[in-house]
């Protein structure tokens, strides 16, 4: 019980970084706790006690093993927070280009 | 040459990197070819011989590395493997399934040479995941604005 | 017992992450977190996710930092800030709250119901042919998921280079 309020805490403070925040790149670090807190979350669901990897060996009968599903889910949802992190990081890097500053309450003019 | 010795980084640098380049590469091809036996797959492996050419890239500073690694090398390679991972799932249409494991015998298991699709979609995988992370790093480092020297 | 003192770490080096003023020193904390976590990931038996979360936190590392070479003026605080950061963490001592009484419901820790992945393990070897039982369900049961993260992958590709072509030129216009 105690490791799934560590992960929402883990959560919420992301969550405070994004809304308080005003350096474009202290929000990019938010968004990358709080990837990490919900990659966590789903592993922890699926977790058995003293059970072993999804891994089939020789020789050897297993009964027991960890649930291999979340695992599945869990290594594309990684993949996709890199990518989505890279586009972000390619934004801001033209933002600073444009309007000079990394503060968002300056970046107000919506032009075509 | 003295003029090769002062972009990049510093001669140490250089030198580990000369040594340890290949060996990084040759791990990454490993877990993939072994993606269906041990922990790893296709996305590590690619995602791993992508950081062994940004590695050279780091180290020798940019021009002498993109002499070696031409620009279109990696648009072709991204593409031809998001083209192989197609064909193989629509291949599945002969057996009038999606994504069907066609090869009839499955081989022997614990061996290389087993568990049918499996192996052909984790090269097709690590190709497209591999150049398509190298690509975004080269944009992003190559960019330079109209305010800086040319 | 070691996976709460890895938790907490990870919390603790968050939080630095998030207060500290200077951009590099926040964004080598967040590499702590993701160092922290793939530790977990092999506590929590998964080894395949700790490979991944490894190699991928190295490159989101080197991308970062290549957004925090370009300096910026420091911030000033305005008149409503004590206001909102009131507001913004009794919001978030709600959320907690509610939280607890929904994490309640779901199954103690350590005992999971598996319905449909116990006819992954069964029938996974026989089917497929594979041993690595993650790999067969991503590559064979779950084909779709598959195809449709190379196309994400594919269109962040496409939208990086798509961004930063606009002003300057890249390097190579021979």
């Amino acid at each position: 019980m105690i490791e799934y309020i560590l992960c929402f805490l883990l959560f919420c403070i992301g969550l405070y970084c994004i809304l308080r925040k005003r350096n474009i790149i202290k929000i990019i670090i938010g968004l990358g706790i709080i990837e990490y807190a919900v990659n966590l979350f789903f592993l922890l669901i699926g977790y058995r006690m003293y059970a072993r990897a999804p891994i089939l060996a020789k020789d050897q009968v297993i009964t027991n093993m960890v649930d291999p599903l979340p695992q599945a889910l869990v290594l594309t949802s990684i993949v996709i927070g890199l990518a989505v992190t890279a586009l972000i990081v390619a934004i801001a890097i033209r933002i600073y280009e444009k309007y000079g500053t990394f503060d968002i309450t300056k970046i107000r003019r919506l032009k075509g | 040459m003295k003029d090769n010795q002062q972009k990049g980084m510093s001669l140490i640098v250089k030198t580990i990197t000369r040594l340890t380049v290949g060996l990084i590469l040759l791990y990454g091809i490993y877990i993939v070819l072994h993606g269906h036996l041990t922990p790893g797959g296709g996305f590590a492996g690619g995602v791993i011989i992508a950081l062994s050419f940004i590695h050279l890239m780091l180290a020798y500073g940019k021009e002498t590395a993109l002499k070696k690694l031409f620009q279109t090398l990696t648009s072709v390679l991204e593409s031809m493997g998001a083209v192989m991972f197609l064909t193989i799932a629509v291949l599945g249409f002969l057996g009038g399934y999606f994504f069907l494991n066609f090869f009839l015998n499955k081989g022997r298991s614990f061996e290389l040479f087993s568990a049918g699709i499996i192996p052909l979609c984790n090269i097709a995988i690590s190709l497209k995941v591999g150049a398509g992370l190298f690509a975004i790093f080269v944009a992003l480092v190559l960019f330079r604005s109209l305010g800086e020297k040319k | 017992m070691e996976l709460q003192l890895l938790l907490l770490f990870m919390v603790l080096a968050a939080i630095v992450a998030v207060e500290i003023d200077d951009l590099l020193s926040s964004v080598i904390a967040v590499g702590a977190v993701g160092l922290g976590l793939s530790l977990a990931f092999l506590i929590l038996k998964a080894p395949d996710l700790a490979i991944t979360q490894l190699v991928v936190e190295i490159l989101c590392l080197i991308i970062l930092i290549r957004a925090t070479i370009k300096k910026d003026l420091p911030l000033i605080r305005n008149g409503r800030w004590l206001f909102n950061t009131i507001s913004t963490l009794l919001f978030i001592v709600f959320f907690l709250i509610f939280a607890y009484f929904a994490l309640k419901e779901l199954p103690r820790f350590g005992v999971p119901l598996m319905r449909v992945a116990q006819e992954y393990i069964q029938n996974g070897m026989q089917k497929t042919g594979a041993t690595n039982l993650v790999a067969s369900i991503i590559l064979d049961f779950r084909g779709y998921d598959t195809l449709g993260e190379a196309t994400v992958l594919f269109t962040a590709v496409m939208g990086v280079l798509a961004v930063m072509r606009k002003i300057g030129r890249l390097k190579n216009e021979r």
